[in-house]
Parts: structure tokens; C-alpha cells; sequence
């Protein structure tokens, strides 16, 4: 790959996705890239870089999602979920046991692992959930994913990164080698595109944002502005999960880090403006 | 250091177990039937079974039942890994006392995945992406 398509490359995922290389990421642009020039039988990166070039919107937006997709396994990092089953649930079904609703963003949605993971706890603690309605909605830049998402199938190898063996026999569905998750599971998560780059204020006002090794991929000031932008459609009781290498610590007073839950924070009260002003349901409202 | 049984008829499949576990720390003895799974257990309880179905003399279920009935049998976490990937063997499996399951082919990832699951490795910090 030359230095000028590096460039090229660079500057256009970075205006399409945020996406922030630093100058010496070649060999994750060749090991994305190369597959790709090979399923359109092109000879390498440079031959991409002139479809690109010449304004193929196709080319380019298989580029963007080759180089944004990210590995994912059910359950990943175990910790997440534990404490959005131990910490989060409890806290947020007692603050809405009046309001008996209460909404969950899988802002890095991808294949669905994580929204089905999420419904599967759900689905797991239903004596405590009774009477409320819960809804959970995925998002990811890309289509194609979302449409794996929706589908709700996976291969052999994906249900054996994360998932229980108990799991894997209560919610899923063989068919061949391939493995469904159920419908009743399947039906408690909405999908939607998004780009986080956009304005997202649209989708309404969450209880709960798990955000978790997406926004690793920004520049800093990206990462800011979407810190600052999550804050206002999270509920000032609310909480938002990153990944467990990523911090706001540093970047912005937005959000405070969980006294004693690693990966977990909640809204700064002292800086907040009154989210509750946002509409609860615009995304509905507004006919999504 | 704590041991894992890997019982497969495959001395291929028994080689690549070792070199995967090993590298986790397991001490590995190997069993290439039931019998001699059930002779290696009652020499020494290895904290951990990896454990095929299908084998000659005596097939992995069958080994799985007279191993929960022995005294301390009830202490080791017994993983199947085999190529019997359907929904009523996975079934029969843990009901009989399997602690997970690997549906071959399998590699390091879900290996360590599934001994994660079961407590028998610790879970480690996540590796950035």
C-alpha cells in the first residue's frame, strides 16, 4: 500500500465513521482491505482506492464497514453483564417501579450479540421484571450487520464464544449447523442504523447505554462530544457501560465512574440539564 | 498444578487438548477410552475432563455416569467435546452431569471460553481490540 493511498484511506474513514487511525495502522487496513479487493477481484488496496476514487458509494461503504466491524461473542467480558444484572436492574426497577418502563441502548449493536445477551438476562430474571415493559434497541453503522442482528443466526463457532451450554439449549433453535435464537427473544430487541457521529437525540431518553469498545476507535474530541451528547439521552438516574479499556475519566465531566463497578458510570448530576424534558418515546413518535 | 483428563480415541485430537491446556497451566493426562478414563480417576481426580462421545471399549456417556457415582466423582468439571452437535445429545449430556460442551471442531478460543465458564480458568482482563 502506498503512503498516498494510507492517506486516502485514512482521511475517508475518519470523515465517514470517525474512525481514527494512527499513521502506523497499515496492517490492520491489509488484513480488512485485502479480502475485499479479492471478493471484487480486484488485484490489491490500490486498485480499491481507485474505485473509491472514481465515487463507487458501494466500494466505499463496504470499506467503512470491513474496517468498523468487530469481533463480538455473546457475554463478552462476563463482568458487563453481571453487573447489569447485580447493580444496574436492581437499582433501575426500584427508581421506575412507578413508571414500570424503562428503556436499554446497545449503542455498538453489531451482529446482536450483545442486545440478545442483554435479553437473555432480562429473560433470566423475569420474577423481578414482571409488569414492566423493557425495551432494548440495537444500533450499528452498518446494515449489513444489523440484518445478521435481525436474523438472529449464528454459526457453530459464534455460539461457542461466551454463551452457556444451558443458554445455548434454552434460547436457541438448531437448524443444520446453524443456530436461531428464539423469536421470544429475538422480539425484545429493535433495531435501528445509526451513526454516532449523528445526531442521535432522535432515539430518545435510555435508562441504560452500553457503549462498550466503539468509541476506542475516535479521535479524542470525538470521543468527547459523543461522551457529552450520550449524557443527555441518558437519564439523570441512569447508567452507561463502557468496555474495559475505555474511561471518561480525562476526557470529560460528564459522567462519574461508579464508586466500586469497573466500567460503569452514571450522569454527573451537578452539570446535567433536565433530561427529562427530552421526549421518553420521540423514536416512536416520530414514526420510526 | 491442577489436572485435566483429556480422554479422545484420536491420539490428533489428545495431542492438540494437550498442547491448548498446557498452555493453561493444566497438568494433562491422557485416556484414549472410557475404561482408561475411569482407571486414570480412580488412580488420581483430575479437577478437569475433557471428553469425547464416540470411543471404542466405552464411549464418553457412559464413562460420564459411572464417574458421577464414584466417591469425589462428583468434584471434577466434565467438558464433552465431540462431534455430536445436535440439541438432544447436548441435552443427554448435561443432564447426566456435563458441565459445558465443545462442538468440534474446536479451537483455543472456545476452549478457554468454556473453561472460563465453568470456573476452571480465571477471567482475565479483556484485550484491547
Amino acid at each position: 500500500m502506498t503512503p498516498p493511498d494510507y492517506e486516502y484511506l485514512r482521511k475517508l474513514l475518519k470523515d465517514h465513521s470517525g474512525l481514527d487511525l494512527s499513521a502506523d495502522k497499515q496492517y490492520l487496513i491489509e488484513s480488512r482491505l485485502l479480502p475485499l479487493s479479492r471478493k471484487h477481484g480486484l488485484a490489491g488496496i490500490g486498485d480499491l482506492v481507485q474505485k473509491m476514487k472514481a465515487g463507487s458509494a458501494s466500494h466505499i461503504s463496504q470499506v467503512v464497514e470491513a474496517m468498523t466491524t468487530n469481533e463480538t461473542f455473546f457475554f463478552r467480558d462476563k463482568v458487563p453483564f453481571e453487573h447489569f444484572r447485580d447493580t444496574i436492574m436492581p437499582e433501575i426497577l426500584k427508581a421506575r417501579a412507578g413508571r414500570k418502563s424503562l428503556r436499554i441502548w446497545c449503542a455498538a449493536g453489531s451482529t446482536g450479540q450483545e442486545p440478545y445477551s442483554l435479553a437473555m438476562c432480562l429473560k433470566e430474571m423475569s420474577a423481578a421484571t414482571a409488569g414492566f415493559r423493557i425495551e432494548i434497541i440495537a444500533t450499528d453503522l452498518s446494515q449489513e450487520v444489523l440484518e445478521k442482528s435481525k436474523a438472529g443466526i449464528y454459526s457453530q463457532f459464534e455460539v461457542q464464544r461466551g454463551l452457556p451450554i444451558q443458554m445455548l439449549v434454552k434460547y436457541f433453535r438448531q437448524t443444520g449447523e446453524l443456530w436461531q435464537i428464539n423469536p421470544e427473544i429475538r422480539a425484545m430487541v429493535q433495531h435501528r442504523q445509526l451513526n454516532l457521529l449523528h445526531d442521535f437525540s432522535g432515539l430518545g431518553v435510555f435508562d441504560v447505554v452500553f457503549c462498550r469498545n466503539v468509541l476506542i476507535y475516535f479521535d479524542q474530541d470525538t470521543k468527547i462530544n459523543i461522551f457529552n451528547r450520550l449524557a443527555r439521552s441518558l437519564e439523570a438516574d441512569g447508567f452507561l457501560v463502557l468496555g474495559a479499556a475505555e474511561t471518561v475519566v480525562g476526557l470529560t465531566d460528564s459522567f462519574k465512574p461508579h464508586p466500586d463497578r469497573r466500567g460503569l458510570y452514571r450522569p454527573n448530576g451537578a452539570r446535567l440539564a433536565a433530561p427529562a424534558t427530552m421526549p421518553r418515546f420521540a423514536a416512536m413518535a416520530a414514526g420510526h | 498444578m491442577r489436572t485435566c483428563l483429556v480422554v479422545d480415541d484420536s491420539s490428533v485430537v489428545r495431542k492438540i487438548a494437550r498442547r491448548i491446556l498446557e498452555a493453561m497451566d493444566f497438568q494433562i493426562v491422557e485416556a484414549e477410552d472410557g475404561e482408561k478414563a475411569l482407571e486414570a480417576c480412580k488412580r488420581a481426580m483430575p479437577e478437569a475432563v475433557l471428553l469425547d462421545w464416540n470411543m471404542p471399549v466405552m464411549d464418553g456417556y457412559e464413562f460420564l455416569g459411572h464417574l458421577r457415582r464414584m466417591p469425589g466423582g462428583d468434584a471434577p468439571k466434565v467438558v464433552f467435546c465431540t462431534t455430536e452437535n445436535g440439541i438432544d445429545h447436548i441435552s443427554r449430556a448435561i443432564h447426566a452431569g456435563a458441565n459445558e460442551y465443545i462442538m468440534k471442531p474446536f479451537d483455543k478460543d472456545i476452549v478457554a471460553d468454556k473453561f472460563k465458564e465453568v470456573g476452571l480458568i480465571a477471567l482475565t482482563e479483556p484485550t484491547e481490540v
